[in-house]
């Protein structure tokens, strides 16, 4: 159990302020902002590594706040991975051991059962300088796990991963998150990462946490237009997946069955950007595999382009041009087809 | 497939260029080799063995390490500092640590002799407890230490603030004081800046001449009283050119290769 209360934190250019947070034993918990929003600021300041000016943080009641980093037992994942160059990918994730003094034995044992978690068993002899991206964050993660952490922070760790590795490390971070049972801290500009990871997630704008909660309760109670707009930036879904003889894979939504290309079977989530989807008032004839007729149920009028939810039901959102909007003389309760293509649907 | 090399006519700014270069390069390496070659290897080699010439070879070498080893000691913390922390006043504090470099070093030696003199207070302070710099070895190394620890300090700053902060950070949160973050990631990833710093302050402090004469034109040094190669070269000219090319040959060859040999050491395994 981590909890902040009413941290404030001088960022230089702007404050970091009325930060709470109360994150679960086991938690998967995302913070989610623009870039330049203060979140790594917002970590350091967690790990000790930058000074808090007012609030504080505590850990199971006990308070840190004032703490050394060493004797927190909070270990931070960067980005940029930040392996010692120096050292052997085995060294590196001996690190935080040798500063503990484990014995020898002890050591091996933990850094293999490690490696193999996190599936890098085969590189534990390398120079971390001649890894991919991937394989990089994954010494990473296992040089953090390693000491096992009451809390383990992650900053923005796939971001700079290419979308194919980045979607792979996000199953296989939601595998270690469930065989290792940390805390997990993440934080990330990426909605999508924060709807597939997280099991609740904290909004970060302007300075301060615009709202916390589950997926849900963004899409159906936005606490601010800053939220919508993160929430509005996709369709997710949860359904089943399986295969067809064509192919493709069909994935039951719970009421609606739609194509899509993916590896990925059994329990799936979704996501569908809204300007992927077309609306017509007539079943279109086109090569797009997904069409289904639904009702207009919702207009959020943004000036140039409209946002209109499609009920199924599920709720579709999709985005159209005011253009579009105004020749197709939509409004609340009209029955409209929409189409998106199999490729459209994002599976993660 | 073979690589096609096109040649171009070089315009005319290149060759005016490349002529200038020359002359300078000439005029670098001209007198250089005409001092080393200007005398037998047989000289060069007896010369060696004269007691003022090995005698002042050995304090010269020695005196530039101990300066150089102090100021290890002294200047790698501050550069870390530097490297690390911005503060009010950082520029003005990196401006006079290269002050050392532009001032005349004759006036360096005064301003030294101002403070470690026998009747000044750091001399005094050092008197009490058995050390004297005026016509001393700790004389020269002071000299020497002063005119060159700037390279030292400069250097080092650069190589830490080339280690990655986050590198410190994530030992920090593994488990490491400030002291292991340190000695197990900051230091032995800005070794390679550190070591050059090094190697250049040492010699830099083998060629120290000005500030040296003022402090310790002679010193005694284990029985004999000498004086470094640079003063050595310039007592000699006095009886004639004749008398000091030798010696002179010796300096240029001892720092030449003293620092080449350092240097490769220092760059070993990167890539030009």
């Amino acid at each position: 159990m981590i909890t902040i209360k009413n941290l404030k934190v001088n960022l230089g250019s702007f404050l970091l302020q009325s930060i709470n947070l109360d994150i679960k034993p086991g938690e998967y918990f995302i913070v989610l902002g623009p870039t330049g929003a203060g979140k790594t600021v917002l970590l350091e300041a967690i790990a000790g590594l930058y000074p808090v000016l007012e609030g504080g943080v505590w850990i199971d009641g006990e308070e840190i706040t004032n703490q050394s980093p060493e004797k927190r037992g909070i270990n931070i994942v960067y980005q940029e991975q930040a392996l010692f160059p120096h050292l052997s990918v085995e060294e590196n994730i001996a690190f935080g051991l040798k500063m503990r003094k484990c014995p020898k034995g002890e050591m091996r044992a933990k850094i293999g059962a490690m490696a193999e978690i996190v599936g890098i068993s085969h590189l534990l002899k390398r120079s971390p300088v001649t890894l991919s991206g991937g394989e990089k964050q994954k010494v990473a993660l296992a040089r953090a796990l390693v000491t096992e952490p009451k809390v383990l922070l992650l900053d923005e760790p796939l971001s700079a991963l290419d979308p194919e590795t980045k979607e792979r490390m996000q199953r296989e971070l939601r595998e270690i998150h469930r065989r290792v049972k940390v805390t997990i801290i993440h934080v990330t500009h990426d909605f999508e990462e924060a709807v597939a990871l997280g099991h609740r997630v904290a909004v970060l704008n302007d300075g301060c946490i615009a709202q916390v909660g589950t997926l849900p309760e963004f899409l159906h109670q936005p606490s601010s237009e800053f939220v919508a707009r993160f929430a509005l930036s996709r369709n997710i879904f949860s359904g089943t997946s399986e295969e067809e003889e064509d192919g493709h894979v069909l994935i039951d939504i719970g009421g609606v069955r739609m194509r899509a290309t993916t590896e990925a079977r059994g329990e799936v989530r979704l996501s569908l950007r809204p300007e992927d989807i077309l609306i017509s008032k007539e079943q279109l004839q086109s090569t797009a595999r997904n069409c289904f007729q639904g009702v207009v149920s919702d207009i959020a009028d943004r000036g140039s382009i409209v946002y209109v939810t499609v009920s199924l039901p599920p709720d579709f959102i999709c985005l159209i041009t005011r253009q579009s909007f105004e020749e197709l003389e939509l409004e609340k309760g009209v029955s409209v087809w929409i189409t998106f293509k199999a490729s459209a649907v994002h599976v993660f | 497939m073979t690589k096609m090399r096109i040649w171009r006519k070089p315009d005319t700014m290149s060759i005016v260029f490349i002529v200038l270069g020359a002359v300078i390069l000439l005029f670098i390496l001209v007198p250089l080799l005409k001092t080393i070659f200007s005398s037998s290897p047989g000289t060069l080699w007896n010369t060696l063995f004269e007691e003022d010439v090995y005698s002042s070879i050995l304090l010269t070498i020695s005196a530039a390490l101990i300066a150089t080893l102090i100021g290890l000691f002294l200047g790698v913390p501050l550069a870390y500092l530097l490297a690390r922390h911005q503060f009010r006043g950082k520029r003005f504090l990196e401006a006079i640590i290269d002050v050392p470099i532009v001032i005349p070093h004759s006036a360096a030696g005064v301003a030294l002799l101002f403070v470690f003199g026998s009747s000044f207070l750091g001399g005094k302070v050092f008197h009490s407890v058995g050390i004297e710099f005026f016509r001393t070895f700790a004389g020269v190394v002071i000299a020497m230490m002063f005119v060159s620890v700037p390279f030292l300090i400069d250097s080092a700053k650069e190589g830490f603030k080339a280690v990655d902060v986050r590198l410190e950070k994530v030992a920090r949160t593994l488990g490491a004081s400030p002291w292991k973050s340190f000695f197990q990631i900051s230091l032995p990833l800005a070794w390679r800046s550190i070591f050059s710093g090094s190697v250049l302050m040492w010699a830099r402090g083998l060629s120290e001449f000005g500030a040296i004469v003022i402090l310790a034109y002679n010193a005694s040094f284990f029985g004999w009283n000498t004086k470094v190669l640079p003063v050595l070269v310039a007592d000699r000219f006095d009886f004639g050119l004749d008398y000091t090319r030798p010696v002179a040959a010796l300096a240029v060859l001892i720092s030449l290769v003293a620092f080449v040999a350092l240097r490769s050491i220092a760059y070993r395994g990167e890539k030009a």
